[in-house]
């Protein structure tokens, strides 16, 4: 067992136990809490997969702003559920039942992959600029970047829109 | 050296269980959370591919950078229609948002 695989083997079984917590803890907070644990944990296996530039972005992105966002939400919705109420709806059963028979299906078709082999990695020469460059790249991958831009802007604009106050006069509730 | 089955096996546990959160959350914020595990393995999945199969290729690596970009775009949109409900419902439980069912 070399030490590569002993990091993996610990920092996976974190990122699932933690991902556990999530789906399970009563209190929200603590789940949004264990969230940020196992996206913590997930960052530390791109690293483990010699990729530190998405590490360092799936700390941005993820923790520093999707995690931080639910929290934010769950404490602004936060007085309508009691920690007492139960936080697991009643088809839980099926849904657990789902979620192993989806297990069981993907790890039958891993089970196929062919014996264990990882090529070296190759730099390539420029770093990071490779990268950069072929997102803008006539030839490369502007189309899914400026399709992701536009995304992003018509997700801002659609986010402010919708959790907008409602102004004075405007349409209340339908009930 | 790690096999690649290894990363495999991790990303489909966290899919699975971030499956079960979305199923079985009564609060949609929680619902949120479970989509979130989903695209994180997802994405682990992806990384896992490129470094094995092919890390030369760059595609692999703008895969995973436009997969972050819908996650933060789907949960901004998601929460700032969580609370836009919660203002008109006073609800957050995805079950007493039911006014299109039959």
């Amino acid at each position: 067992m070399t030490p590569e695989q002993l990091l993996f083997l610990a920092t996976g079984a974190f990122t699932l136990i933690a991902s556990i917590m999530v789906v399970t803890s009563p209190r929200l907070v603590h789940g949004g809490l264990w969230l940020i644990a196992a996206l913590a944990g997930t960052a530390v296996l791109f690293v483990l997969l010699e990729n530190g530039f998405l590490a360092v972005v799936q700390v941005a992105i993820y923790i520093d702003a999707i995690a931080i966002l639910i929290i934010i939400v769950v404490m602004l919705t936060r007085a309508v559920m009691k920690e007492t109420d139960p936080q697991i709806n009643r088809t839980w059963l099926l849904a657990s039942l789902a979620a192993l028979l989806l297990f069981g299906g993907l790890l039958a078709i891993i089970a196929l992959l062919g014996p264990a082999s990882r090529p070296a990695l190759v730099q390539p020469e420029g770093g990071l600029d490779v990268l950069g460059k072929a997102l803008v790249d006539v030839d490369g991958f502007i189309l899914p970047f400026e399709i992701a831009s536009v995304l992003l802007v018509a997700a801002l604009i659609g986010a402010i829109v919708v959790a907008r106050t409602p102004m004075r006069g405007e349409g209340g509730d339908w009930r | 050296m790690v096999p690649l089955s290894w990363y495999l096996i991790l990303a489909a546990a966290i899919f699975c269980v971030g499956l079960f959160g979305v199923l079985a959350r009564r609060n949609a914020v929680a619902i949120i959370m479970g989509i979130e595990l989903m695209l994180n393995a997802v994405n682990l999945n992806l990384l896992a591919f490129w470094r094995y199969q092919n890390p030369a290729d760059v595609a692999g690596q703008v895969f995973v950078i436009i997969v972050f970009a819908v996650a933060a775009a789907e949960a901004a949109v998601g929460l700032a229609l969580i609370i836009s409900i919660y203002r008109r419902r006073s609800t957050v439980i995805a079950e007493d948002v039911d006014l299109l069912k039959w």
